[in-house]
């Protein structure tokens, strides 16, 4: 494998479903995305149902393969169906209905699942279970059966999973999806972790917006394009963009927008609650 | 309702019996079962009735959760006794009435069925409530993997079975969800003639049905994504080894059958 400065590549990369009916063509699901990824990169993918969010994360680790243009994953083209195995050892796809990516009727021998797949040593998948299933905190529930734990717990087993395999990216498609707010919270977490700890890269592909500013980048999408791509700060920036295309923006930058309507001088840039807070000390001290 | 099924379902612990091997208990289970068709009397049969509740006292599994998994199959049992009640004419007559002659062998052959049914179904549903699902599928895919050569897959067959028994729960609750779903919505399921309950039916299996061919292609993903390409090549994280408290089972198991031989031989056979 070549040594690449990115992991993920996506040149002019078209894509679209094919219909059940035969005559009927449907419309690009993705249209000529343009898209590279650093290793070590935290990439949040926001956009409404319907934008390709998810063939996005389809296409990353060659469970589909583009109509045109080309995806070089960890160095390989995901079209040659020779890598297709080599590719998944790479980047690993983490979906958004936890209960229908458990394989095993036991925590532990599902995170076992991936490296057996692959053949790993006995010992080996021990020594990888053991540690995956601490580094997303799971490893009390080893010996649990999936359907009994909450969605946040099933959803951290499934990262477990693919984080067991050793991949060096982790894709997530709308994993806090089906999750209450207890389980949302975990899950972010544990991906947090993953990125800043382990230094694994990590595209998340979500629709709340107040999940995407942990990322270091985000990248909004909008009918099978991307509309935009930057840090969290640049991106949000474009209130109104991000309004005509449906989407909010953070609530804590919202607030702090319409607070700017009386009070022209109050800072801009404002992303989180705590940062909202610690700016709103500060202007009303001043 | 369906959650109350207790056949099939383990119940986790560390006795003798949970820790033994699960190739060796299934392998033995099975020779128990042979033993009980052995059995041509009474006095044979009673010895492995008893081995048998004194694997169920050994196993630590609570009497009441296998006394209630008796409550579905009472009927079966009553049934196949009093049919060799009637069809028995051998022996002293105790009653006769019309066309029905009740003799003492009669009777005693319906006491012997039921024994044997009782005893069946208490061996046979030791071994899932002892055995954890995973291995004892993995005992299977190991036993059976001799098969290879007449190319029948085991390693995807024993797959095929732990995904079903992964997705029974779930899709017990789904059925529980879409029928309130559908009574929410004024579904009628409890009243009316057999016919017209099994129509009303209709709308939960079309959801459950759909609902779980999109889980299937879900999963088909997932497996995919973590590299699933059949048994080939696969390793598997717990090695199955042989203790000698398993060869010690095997000696109890084959002790067992010689007696039921020597007590057969020595009383009268009933069947």
């Amino acid at each position: 494998m070549r040594d690449n400065e990115y992991i993920l590549q996506f040149n002019n990369v078209c894509f679209r479903y094919e219909g059940d009916e035969e005559n009927v063509v449907l419309p690009l699901a993705l249209d000529n995305i343009n898209l590279n990824i650093k290793k070590g990169e935290f990439v949040a993918v926001l956009g409404h149902n319907g934008s390709g969010k998810s063939t996005l994360a389809k296409l990353c680790n060659a469970l589909l393969v583009p109509e045109s243009g080309k995806v070089i994953a960890a160095g390989m083209d995901t079209s040659d169906s020779i890598h297709e195995y080599d590719i998944r050892q790479h980047i690993g796809v983490v979906f958004q209905n936890p209960d229908n990516q458990i394989v095993a009727t036991i925590v532990e021998e599902d995170v076992a699942f991936g490296p057996e797949n692959l053949g790993v040593e006995p010992k080996e998948i021990r020594r990888r279970v053991d540690e995956a299933l601490k580094t997303v905190g799971m490893y009390e529930y080893r010996l649990h059966e999936p359907h009994k734990l909450s969605g946040g717990q099933k959803q951290r087993v499934a990262i477990a999973g693919i984080l067991a395999m050793m991949t060096d990216c982790i894709v997530l498609d709308e994993p806090t999806a089906m999750l209450d707010p207890i389980g949302r919270r975990e899950v972010l977490k544990t991906i947090g972790k993953l990125n800043k700890e382990l230094g694994i890269t990590i595209v998340f592909i979500t629709h709340f917006m107040n999940e995407a500013v942990a990322a270091d980048r985000v990248i909004i999408m909008d009918s099978a394009k991307i509309l935009l791509d930057g840090t969290p700060k640049e991106v949000f920036k474009e209130r109104n963009l991000l309004k005509k295309v449906g989407l909010g923006i953070p609530p804590a930058a919202e607030l702090a927008h319409k607070l700017r309507k009386t009070l022209p001088d109050f800072p801009d840039g404002i992303l989180t609650a705590d940062e909202f807070a610690e700016r709103f000390i500060t202007y009303a001290r001043a | 309702m369906i959650k109350d099924i207790t056949i099939g379902q383990f119940f986790p612990g560390k006795s003798f019996i949970h820790k033994m091997d699960a190739r060796a208990k299934f392998s033995l289970m099975f020779a128990f079962i042979i033993i009980i068709f052995v059995c041509k009397n009474l006095v044979s049969l009673g010895i492995v009735f008893g081995f048998a509740l004194f694997m169920i006292i050994l196993s630590k599994v609570a009497i009441k959760t296998i006394l209630k998994s008796f409550k579905m199959i009472v009927f079966i049992i009553i049934l196949t006794s009093a049919l060799q009640i009637f069809y028995n004419s051998k022996g002293t007559v105790l009653f006769d009435w019309w066309k029905i002659k009740v003799t003492d062998i009669g009777m005693l052959t319906a006491l012997f069925m039921a024994v044997r049914i009782i005893t069946l179904i208490l061996s046979s549903s030791l071994l899932t409530y002892t055995t954890s699902p995973t291995l004892l599928t993995d005992a299977i895919e190991r036993l059976f993997s001799p098969l290879k050569i007449l190319r029948i897959n085991v390693s995807t067959l024993a797959m095929m079975m732990t995904i079903a028994l992964r997705f029974i729960p779930i899709l017990i609750d789904e059925v529980d969800r879409i029928m309130s779903a559908q009574k929410a919505r004024g579904a009628d399921l409890e009243t009316g003639g057999l016919i017209k309950r099994a129509k009303a039916l209709l709308p939960i299996f079309i959801p459950l049905f759909v609902n779980s061919f999109r889980r299937a292609f879900e999963l088909a993903y997932a497996m995919e994504c973590r590299c699933y390409k059949g048994g080939e090549g696969r390793t598997r994280m717990t090695a199955m080894k042989m203790h000698i408290r398993d060869f010690f089972a095997v000696f109890v198991i084959a002790g067992l059958l010689a007696g039921v031989i020597w007590v057969n031989r020595v009383f009268v056979a009933l069947i």
